[in-house]
C-alpha cells in the first residue's frame, strides 16, 4: 500500500508540477505561521513615525505603513493567527459536520429530515451576511470569528458527508459488512466513515482557503481581529485608504500573502484530487 | 398546467425555508451576550432608557410570546428603527437596496457573459489556449480577496491611468441623480433620456461591477467547463455524434441544455457569495447600498438594522432560489417526478 | 453478393495512449461485410470487439489512432476521411445503437423530437412532415400508441422501450449498415428476446446488413449469418454460425463455447477446455444428489414486503425500469383478494418457500420480480412488512434487520454478492475482507491461527496466497469473486445466499466459478439460495427451483422437470426468451409461444 501510494504521488507531482510547487508553498507558510516572530526583522507592533509611509527598500523589503510599522514584519507574524483562525474553524466544522452528515446519509428517515432541514436553513442565507450577524450577535471577537466560520462552513461537510455516505449505502461491501456481524454504528464508523474520508480531506483543502478570505473579509469590515493585532484583512483595510494617493504597498503585500496562502490551499486541493482520483479531475 | 401546479409546489416548498430564516434572525438578537436591551438602546443610554427598551422589545417576556410580537412586527413590515439614522430600518433598506442590486445584478451578469462561453470553449477544446485561459482564471479567481481586487482596479484606473472616476459613490458629484423610476441610475438615466447622467452612472458602476465580475467569473467558469465536459462524454452526445449531427447542435439542442442544469445550482451559490461580497466591494467603494449601511450600522451596534439587513439578504436570496428552481423545472422533465 | 463487399476492414490496428504509455487495441483485424449481410462479433470484455465497431464510425475519442490498415466502406475509406464527410455518412448510411439505451438517449428532449433530429438532417422531408415520420418510426419498431409516446421523455419510458426508440432513430433515414453495440445487455431475458426479434425483422425486410457485438455466444447462435470471435484485438476465427459451432478451429472458440452454458450441458462440460481440472464431484450431473432430510433448514411464509409509492425506488435499489412498471396501468396488477393499500408498492408479495439441509434451490425472475428483495429479507438486511422466515428451526423475522447482526445465528446465513467489485470494502485487502466475519462472529484466535485460518480459506476458493495482501482494485474480477466466496464461507455458514454471483463476470470465469460452488457446496454440506436471472446457470447448480413474477413465486419444481416441460406461461416465455444453440446443428427453431411474442409491441 505505501509503497503503491509512494509511487503515486511521485507520478503525481512529476505529471503535474504545479502540486509540488503547492505543497513547497505550503511548507513555506506553516514556517511562517509556526516561526514567523523569530524570523521577522523588526517587531511588528513597533511603531516609528520618523519612517511612516515608506516605499519598499533594501531596509523595509515591504515598505513601512503610516505608522512606520514594518510591513513586511507585519504580514509574515500575521500567518499565525490567520491560519489559526481558518484551520480552528474549518477543523470544527469537519468535524461536526461529517458526523451529522453521515448520520443523515446512513439512518435517513428522521435523522436526516432534521439534519438536512437544518443545514438547509444555514444555506439559505448568503453565508458571508450571516457570518456578519452571527459575529455581531455573539460579540466581536476572535473566537466569536471561529464560529462563525465555522458554522458557514458545515454545510459543505454536512451535505458531502450525506452524499457520499448515501450512494455507498447500498454497495454490496456494506451489506457485506452487516452480513459479518457488525451493527449499524460499527458499518458507519469502521467501513463507511474510511472510504467517504479521502474526498472529504479534498473539500478540507479547498474549504481552507474559503474559510481564509471569510476571516480576512469579516476583519475588512472591522469585525473579530481589532488593531493593532497585525492581521492581513485588517491591514489591507488600513492601506485602503493610502491606496487613491499611491501608497499601494500598504494594501498590496497583505494581500498578496492572503491570495498566496487561498491559491496554495486551492491547488493542494486540487492536487489532493488527483493523488485520490484521477477521474474526477475537472 | 402539471407544470404551474409544479411551480406553486416550489413555492409551497420554500415555506419552511422562510420559518428557519425568520427563527434565526430572531434567535440572533436573542443571543446578544449580556443585555440585549442595553444594545438596542445604544452606547449612550442610560438604565432607564434600557428598561424603557426592554418593555418596549418585549424582552421582559417569554421566548415563544417575543418570538410571537416579532413575527406580528415583521407582518406589518416593522423591522424597528435604525438608532445611527433615526429612520425604521425598512425603509433604509428599501432606499438603498436598488443601489445594492443595480452592483450585484450587473456583476453577476458580466460574470455570466464571461463565464460561460469561456466554459464551454474550453470543454470544446481540451488542451487548447482556451483551456488553459479558463484554468488560470479560475484559479486565479478563487483566490483574489475580493476587496484586494477592487483596491487594485482602483489603484491602476484611477490612480495610474486616471480612465476611471474617483471611487466615492453611485454618481460624481456635479451629477443630479435621475428621477426615480426603478432605483437603477443606469436605466433611469437611459429612461430619462439623460445620457451624460446614464454615461456618469456607467462609469461610477463600472469598477465595482468588474471587481464583483472577477469574484463570480471563476465559480461559473469552473462548473461550467466541468459540467460541459460530462455532458460532452455521456452516451447521448456520442448517439447524436453517431447520427451524423452537426457540431453545432449537438452542442445546442443536447450538450448545453444538460450542462444548465448543474451551472444554474452554481449560479445560486454564487449569487450567495456575491451578496456577502457586495458588502465588501461597497465599502471599497463607497457604494450607497445595503451592505455599507451594515457595516456602519455594526460599528455603532445598531442592532436592529444589522438584523433587518441579514433578513433583507436571506428573503433575496430564497427569491432567487425560487427562481432557479424554477427555471430547473421548466428545464428538466425528470424534476416533476422527484418533487 | 460477390461483388464488392458493404464494408471491408482490412489489417486494421488501432493504439490508445493512456497514462501508462500507448497500449495496441487491435492487431491486424480483418474481415468484410456483405449487403444484407447480419455479422456477429463476439468476444470477452477487452476482446477489442467494440474498439472494431466504434472506428468504422471514426467515435472514437482523441486517444486512439489507426496505426494501420483501412476501413473501407462503400467507395470511400473511413479511415481517413474528413469528419465532415463522416458526418455525412453517420446516421444516414451507417448507424449505431447502444449498450444502456436510456443513457444513450438525451434526458431532457423528447423521444420523437430526437428521432426529428436525424429526419431533419439527413433526409429531404419538408419540416411539417418530420412530426409525421418519427411517429410512423416509433409505429415501425411496435411502440403502442407511437403519437403519445412521440412526447414521451426517456425516462417515461421502459429500458426495453428506449431501445426501441434507439432503433427507431438509427433506422430513420434507411442505412445499408447498422452497427449494434451489445443492444440488449442489461435488458431481460424476455425484453432481450423482443427487441433482438425485432432488430432482425426490420434488418431483413430492409436487407439492411447489421454488426452485432456481442459477449454472448447464444444470441450471435441465434441471430447471425456468420460469427466473427475475437480476443485480445484479434481476429481469432470466423465463418458461417453453423459451421463454426460444428467445428471451432481456433482453441479459444472452442473454450468460448465450451464455457457458454446450454440446456443440455454440465458443469464437467463448461470448464472441460478452461484448463483447470475439474474435480471429481462434478462430474456427476448436480441433481444426482438428492436431499432426503426431514426438517427444512429454511422455512419462508407469507413473506410480504411493501414499500410506499414514492419512495420504493430508492429504498429497494431497484432500477427505474421497476418504477415504471410500477405506475403503468397494464402492469398495476390484477384485481384480486388481499390487494395492498392504495399508495403502497408490493415489491413481495406473499412467497412461501423451503430450502432443505444440503439442497440448492434456485430463484429466479427477471428485474423487479422481488427476487433479490426475497434474498434481502432471507439474509435479514431488509425486515419484512410481514410474514415469518424459520431459520434452523427459529422465527428470525422477529429479530429486527438492525440488530441481527448480533444475533447467534448471523454466522449461520452468509451471502455471496453480485458484482464482485462492488461487494468488497476497496480500503481493505483481500485478507482484511476474508477476516472480517471471523474477528467479528467467531474467535479468531491469535493472529497466526488466523492466518493459517484465513490461508486455508483462499487454498480451499483457489486463490493464490500471495493475493491475500492485495486490495481489490489489483485484483482481476475472477479473483475478487472468490475472495467474496472465501469471505461468505468463512464462519462456516448452514444456508449460503447467492445473488447473481456469475453476472458481472466473463463466460470463461462463470464457468469456473460455477464449478468452485457446486464443489464447496457437496464439502461443506452448505444450502444454497441460489438467486439468478439466467436459467441455464440456475440448472447447472441446483435441484429445485423458484420462478418469481411480480413479486409472486408463479412456480416452483425440480429443476429438470421445470426447465424442460415448464407449466406456467410465464415461466415458458422465460425458457422460451433464452438464447440457445446447438453445438452440431441449426440454432433452435422458435416454439409457437416465442413466435407469439416476437409480434408483441411495447
Amino acid at each position: 500500500m505505501t509503497a503503491e501510494a509512494l509511487r503515486h504521488a511521485r507520478y503525481v507531482v512529476t505529471e503535474n508540477p504545479v502540486t509540488l510547487v503547492a505543497f513547497t508553498l505550503f511548507t513555506l507558510l506553516v514556517t511562517a505561521a509556526l516561526f514567523g516572530p523569530l524570523l521577522v526583522p523588526y517587531d511588528p507592533l513597533a511603531t516609528n513615525t520618523l519612517v511612516a509611509l515608506q516605499p519598499p527598500s533594501w531596509d523595509h523589503w515591504f515598505g513601512t505603513d503610516h505608522l512606520g510599522r514594518d510591513v513586511f514584519s507585519r504580514v509574515v507574524v500575521a500567518a499565525r493567527l490567520d491560519l489559526a483562525i481558518a484551520v480552528s474553524a474549518v477543523a470544527l466544522s469537519f468535524v461536526v459536520g461529517s458526523v451529522i452528515g453521515s448520520i443523515a446519509g446512513y439512518y435517513g428517515g428522521w435523522a436526516d429530515r432534521i439534519i438536512s432541514r437544518l443545514v438547509d436553513t444555514v444555506m439559505a442565507f448568503p453565508l458571508f451576511v450571516l457570518a456578519m450577524g452571527i459575529v455581531a450577535a455573539m460579540g466581536n471577537t476572535v473566537e466569536n470569528v471561529v464560529y462563525a466560520t465555522a458554522i458557514i462552513n458545515l454545510p459543505f461537510y454536512a451535505r458531502m458527508a450525506r452524499a457520499e455516505v448515501n450512494v455507498r449505502r447500498n454497495a454490496g461491501w456494506v451489506a457485506a459488512a452487516r452480513l459479518s456481524g457488525n451493527s449499524g454504528a460499527r458499518v458507519l464508523a469502521c467501513h463507511l466513515f474510511p472510504n467517504v474520508l479521502p474526498p472529504m480531506m479534498v473539500q478540507v483543502s479547498l474549504n481552507l482557503g474559503w474559510a481564509i478570505l471569510n476571516a480576512a473579509g469579516l476583519s475588512f469590515i472591522g469585525l473579530g481581529v481589532t488593531p493593532p493585532t497585525p492581521e492581513w484583512g485588517i491591514m489591507v483595510a488600513e492601506g485602503a485608504n493610502y491606496i487613491v494617493s499611491g501608497q499601494w504597498w500598504l494594501a498590496l503585500f497583505p494581500g498578496l500573502a492572503l491570495m498566496l496562502a487561498v491559491f496554495t490551499f486551492n491547488l493542494m486541493g486540487d492536487g489532493l484530487r488527483d493523488l485520490i482520483d484521477p477521474q474526477r479531475r475537472t | 398546467m402539471a407544470r404551474l401546479i409544479m411551480i406553486l409546489r416550489r413555492f409551497g416548498q420554500a415555506l419552511p425555508t422562510l420559518v428557519g430564516i425568520i427563527v434565526v434572525t430572531f434567535l440572533l438578537t436573542r443571543a446578544l451576550p449580556g443585555d440585549p436591551a442595553a444594545y438596542f438602546a445604544g452606547a449612550a443610554a442610560d438604565a432607564e432608557s434600557i428598561e424603557e427598551v426592554r418593555v418596549m422589545l418585549g424582552l421582559d417576556r417569554s421566548l415563544p410570546e417575543q418570538f410571537w410580537i416579532y413575527l406580528g412586527d415583521l407582518a406589518q413590515g416593522d423591522l424597528g428603527m435604525s438608532i445611527s439614522t433615526g429612520q425604521p430600518v425598512l425603509t433604509e433598506i428599501l432606499t438603498r437596496l436598488p443601489a445594492s442590486l443595480e452592483l450585484t445584478l450587473t456583476g453577476l451578469l458580466i460574470a455570466v457573459v464571461i463565464a460561460l462561453p469561456l466554459g464551454i470553449l474550453a470543454a470544446t477544446r481540451p488542451g487548447s489556449w482556451v483551456d488553459h485561459l479558463c484554468r488560470l482564471i479560475v484559479t486565479a479567481g478563487v483566490s483574489l480577496p475580493i476587496f484586494f481586487t477592487g483596491l487594485f482596479l482602483v489603484y491602476i484606473f484611477y490612480y495610474l491611468a486616471g480612465w476611471a472616476p474617483s471611487p466615492l459613490g453611485r454618481l460624481d458629484i456635479f451629477f443630479l441623480p435621475p428621477p426615480h423610476v426603478t432605483g437603477f441610475y443606469t436605466i433611469d438615466a437611459l429612461l430619462a433620456g439623460d445620457v451624460e447622467t446614464f454615461q456618469a452612472a456607467l462609469a461610477q458602476l463600472a469598477l465595482p461591477a468588474l471587481t464583483l465580475a472577477i469574484f463570480a467569473l471563476a465559480p461559473l467558469a469552473r462548473m461550467t467547463r466541468a459540467s460541459m465536459l460530462q455532458v460532452l462524454s455521456s452516451d447521448f452526445v456520442r448517439t447524436a455524434r453517431a447520427n451524423g449531427l452537426p457540431p453545432g447542435q449537438v452542442l445546442s439542442t443536447y450538450a448545453f441544455p444538460n450542462a444548465l442544469l448543474p451551472i444554474l445550482t452554481t449560479l445560486g451559490m454564487v449569487f450567495s457569495f456575491l451578496l456577502g461580497a457586495n458588502v465588501l466591494v461597497e465599502k471599497v467603494f463607497a457604494w450607497p447600498g445595503i451592505g455599507s449601511f451594515a457595516i456602519e450600522a455594526l460599528i455603532v451596534s445598531d442592532y436592529a438594522a444589522v438584523q433587518g439587513f441579514v433578513l433583507a439578504m436571506a428573503l433575496l436570496f430564497v427569491g432567487l432560489n425560487l427562481a432557479i428552481d424554477i427555471a430547473y423545472t421548466v428545464i428538466d422533465p425528470r424534476v416533476s417526478l422527484d418533487a | 453478393m460477390t461483388s464488392v463487399p458493404l464494408l471491408t476492414i482490412d489489417e486494421l490496428s488501432v493504439a490508445f495512449k493512456t497514462r501508462k504509455g500507448t497500449v495496441q487495441a487491435l492487431h491486424g483485424v480483418s474481415f468484410t461485410l456483405e449487403k444484407g449481410e447480419i455479422i456477429g462479433l463476439v468476444g470477452e470484455s477487452g476482446s477489442g470487439k467494440s474498439v472494431t465497431a466504434y472506428n468504422v464510425l471514426g467515435l472514437l475519442g482523441p486517444a486512439a489512432r489507426v496505426t494501420g490498415g483501412r476501413i473501407g466502406f462503400g467507395g470511400m475509406t473511413m479511415t481517413t476521411a474528413r469528419e465532415s464527410a463522416l458526418r455525412e455518412i453517420r446516421g444516414r448510411e451507417i448507424s449505431m445503437i447502444f449498450q444502456n439505451p436510456r443513457g444513450a438517449l438525451n434526458p431532457i428532449r423528447p423521444v420523437g423530437r430526437q428521432i426529428e433530429d436525424v429526419l431533419r438532417e439527413h433526409s429531404d422531408l419538408p419540416r411539417h412532415k418530420l412530426k409525421g415520420a418519427a411517429i410512423d418510426m416509433l409505429h415501425q419498431v411496435r411502440i403502442n400508441e407511437p403519437e403519445r409516446r412521440y412526447a414521451a421523455y426517456p425516462f417515461e419510458l421502459s429500458g426495453g422501450m428506449c431501445q426501441r426508440v434507439m432503433i427507431a432513430m438509427a433506422l430513420a433515414c434507411e442505412p445499408a449498415l447498422l452497427i449494434a453495440d451489445e443492444p440488449t445487455t442489461g435488458l431481460d431475458v424476455t425484453t432481450q428476446k423482443a427487441i433482438m426479434d425485432l432488430l432482425v425483422e426490420l434488418a431483413r425486410a430492409r436487407h439492411m446488413a447489421t454488426l452485432l457485438i456481442t459477449h454472448d455466444l447464444g444470441i450471435a447462435a441465434q441471430y447471425c449469418d456468420r460469427i466473427m470471435v475475437m480476443e485480445k484485438g484479434r481476429l481469432v476465427e470466423g465463418g458461417a454460425t453453423a459451421d463454426l459451432f460444428r467445428a471451432p478451429r481456433h482453441p479459444y472458440t472452442r473454450k468460448l463455447i465450451a464455457a457458454t452454458p446450454r440446456p443440455d450441458s454440465t458443469l464437467a462440460d463448461l470448464i472441460a477446455s478452461t484448463g483447470t481440472p475439474a474435480r471429481p464431484a462434478a462430474e456427476a450431473p448436480a441433481t444426482a444428489v438428492a436431499p432426503n432430510a426431514v426438517e427444512p433448514l429454511l422455512e419462508v411464509t407469507d413473506l410480504v414486503k411493501e414499500y410506499p409509492l414514492a419512495e420504493k425506488t430508492k429504498a429497494s435499489g431497484l432500477g427505474p425500469l421497476q418504477r415504471w412498471f410500477g405506475r403503468t396501468p397494464q402492469t398495476a396488477g390484477k384485481d384480486e383478494p388481499g390487494q395492498p393499500p392504495a399508495g403502497v408498492f408490493r415489491a413481495v408479495d406473499g412467497v412461501s418457500f423451503t430450502v432443505m439441509p444440503g439442497e440448492s434451490v434456485g430463484l429466479v425472475g427477471e428485474s423487479g420480480c422481488g427476487k433479490s428483495t426475497t434474498s434481502s429479507m432471507v439474509a435479514r438486511l431488509l425486515d419484512p412488512t410481514s410474514g415469518a422466515i424459520r431459520f434452523d428451526g427459529q422465527d428470525i423475522a422477529a429479530v429486527p434487520a438492525g440488530r441481527f447482526a448480533r444475533s447467534p445465528l448471523r454466522a449461520g446465513i452468509q451471502m455471496v454478492f453480485q458484482d464482485p467489485t462492488d461487494s468488497l470494502n476497496p480500503r481493505h485487502t483481500a485478507f482484511a475482507a476474508i477476516a472480517e466475519p471471523i474477528r467479528r462472529l467467531a474467535t479468531p484466535g491469535d493472529g497466526p491461527a488466523l492466518t493459517r485460518r484465513i490461508e486455508a480459506l483462499a487454498d480451499r476458493v483457489g486463490l493464490p496466497r500471495e493475493l491475500l495482501s492485495r486490495f481489490p482494485h489489483q485484483l482481476s474480477g475472477g479473483q475478487k469473486a472468490r475472495v467474496g466466496i472465501a469471505r461468505a464461507i468463512a464462519v462456516d455458514p448452514k444456508l449460503l445466499i447467492l445473488d447473481e454471483p456469475t453476472s458481472a463476470l466473463d463466460v470463461s470465469v462463470q464457468a469456473v466459478v460455477l464449478e468452485l460452488l457446486d464443489g464447496l457446496r457437496r464439502e461443506l454440506g452448505m444450502s444454497y439460495l441460489f438467486v439468478s436471472h439466467d436459467l441455464n446457470v440456475v440448472r447447472l447448480l441446483c435441484h429445485r427451483v423458484l420462478v418469481m413474477h411480480r413479486g409472486r413465486i408463479v412456480e416452483s419444481g425440480p429443476a429438470e422437470r421445470l426447465l424442460t416441460s415448464p407449466d406456467h406461461p410465464y415461466t415458458k416465455a422465460l425458457i422460451d426468451a433464452v438464447p440457445h444453440f446447438v453445438p452440431d446443428g441449426d440454432p433452435a427453431a422458435p416454439t409457437p409461444e416465442a413466435a407469439a411474442l416476437k409480434l408483441a409491441g411495447e
